[in-house]
């Protein structure tokens, strides 16, 4: 089947929280990112966003982190009702990514997807282009991410 | 703080910051799709030579993450940043492989003061990763914020 009719456009699929402690933060900031406002909570005082919060690289990974883990068990459901699941390919890049508000230690991001569009590849044929848009919320049902994504999908 | 080399004054148009060289481990790989991006292709080399990709690739975040680590080796720790509002494009143009040595540049497009946050600019970069070979395996464009060199005595 394909992801169309899996996923009708503007209906928005939640693919789970992910909680961003304070280790998390620093651990994944120590290794990409480690300017002073991701790994250090005194200095981070001194900055714009004011207190220690995640990388927004990291932000954007809990995102993927939680669309694989939905994305598994989707397939799983599909294949057990005996319906075969869309055959989706890598993603070419990813556009107006926003970090609207940081993501601070005891932070819950609760992820969504929705499906925008999705067009057949003239250059491939059998193969479309999904144009997605990508959110991010906290428990205060605050946007701190947004992007638009593309991801292939193959016959 | 750490001492700063580039504020915003510093980033004027065409001027070009080259990113640190990063080689990549099919370690860091699959320790990095393990925990974000626990795909075949980006979990194990034969999967990856099954796959489109044509080998053990980084996730395209993981990707994203160390060009992060580039930038902030190559330049970023010595200037301003107060970081970030988001990215206007990302393009993952080729696959990053296993064994790959990744290198690359920022560019700066363009810069602006922002009215909303005294004594803080925006300064745009385009950001270009490629390969050994020279290839162009990631390029994408982002605004970051910098602090003004003529504002820092008025700053905590």
């Amino acid at each position: 089947m394909r992801l169309i009719e899996l996923s009708p456009p503007g209906r928005k699929v939640i693919t789970g929280t992910l909680l961003f402690t304070a280790e998390d933060i620093v651990r994944f900031a120590r290794k990409f990112d480690p300017q002073p406002f991701h790994v250090d909570a005194e200095a981070a005082k001194d900055y714009v966003f004011g207190a220690l919060c995640a990388s927004g690289w990291h932000t954007c990974a809990g995102w993927m982190k939680t669309y694989i883990a939905y994305w598994t068990k989707e397939v799983a459901r599909l294949e057990s009702e005996g319906l075969v699941a869309p055959k989706l390919g890598p993603s070419a890049g990813f556009k107006k990514l926003q970090w609207l508000k940081p993501v601070y230690a005891g932070d819950s991001i609760t992820y969504s997807v929705t499906l925008v569009e999705s067009r057949p590849l003239v250059s491939r044929p059998g193969t479309w282009i999904n144009m997605t848009v990508c959110d991010g919320e906290n428990q205060r049902s605050e946007t701190v991410m947004r992007y638009e994504g593309t991801v292939l999908e193959f016959e | 703080m750490t001492d700063v080399e580039f504020y915003f004054e510093d980033f004027t148009p065409g001027r070009s910051f080259p990113l640190a060289q990063k080689h990549v481990s099919a370690d860091e790989v699959i320790e990095f799709a393990s925990e974000f991006d626990p795909q075949p292709m980006h979990l194990s080399e034969e999967a990856g030579k099954a796959s489109i990709l044509g080998g053990l690739s980084a996730s395209g975040w993981h990707t994203a993450s160390m060009f992060m680590r580039m930038m902030f080796d190559g330049w970023l720790s010595r200037s301003s940043s107060e970081g970030s509002p988001g990215i206007e494009f990302m393009e993952w143009k080729r696959p990053v492989l296993a064994g790959d040595t990744l290198s690359g540049r920022s560019t700066v497009v363009e810069s602006r003061v922002l009215r909303s946050r005294p004594g803080i600019g925006l300064v745009k970069f385009l950001h270009e990763v490629e390969n050994q070979r020279g290839e162009l395996v990631m390029r994408g464009e982002n605004p970051i914020m910098m602090r003004l060199k003529n504002s820092e005595a008025g700053a905590a």
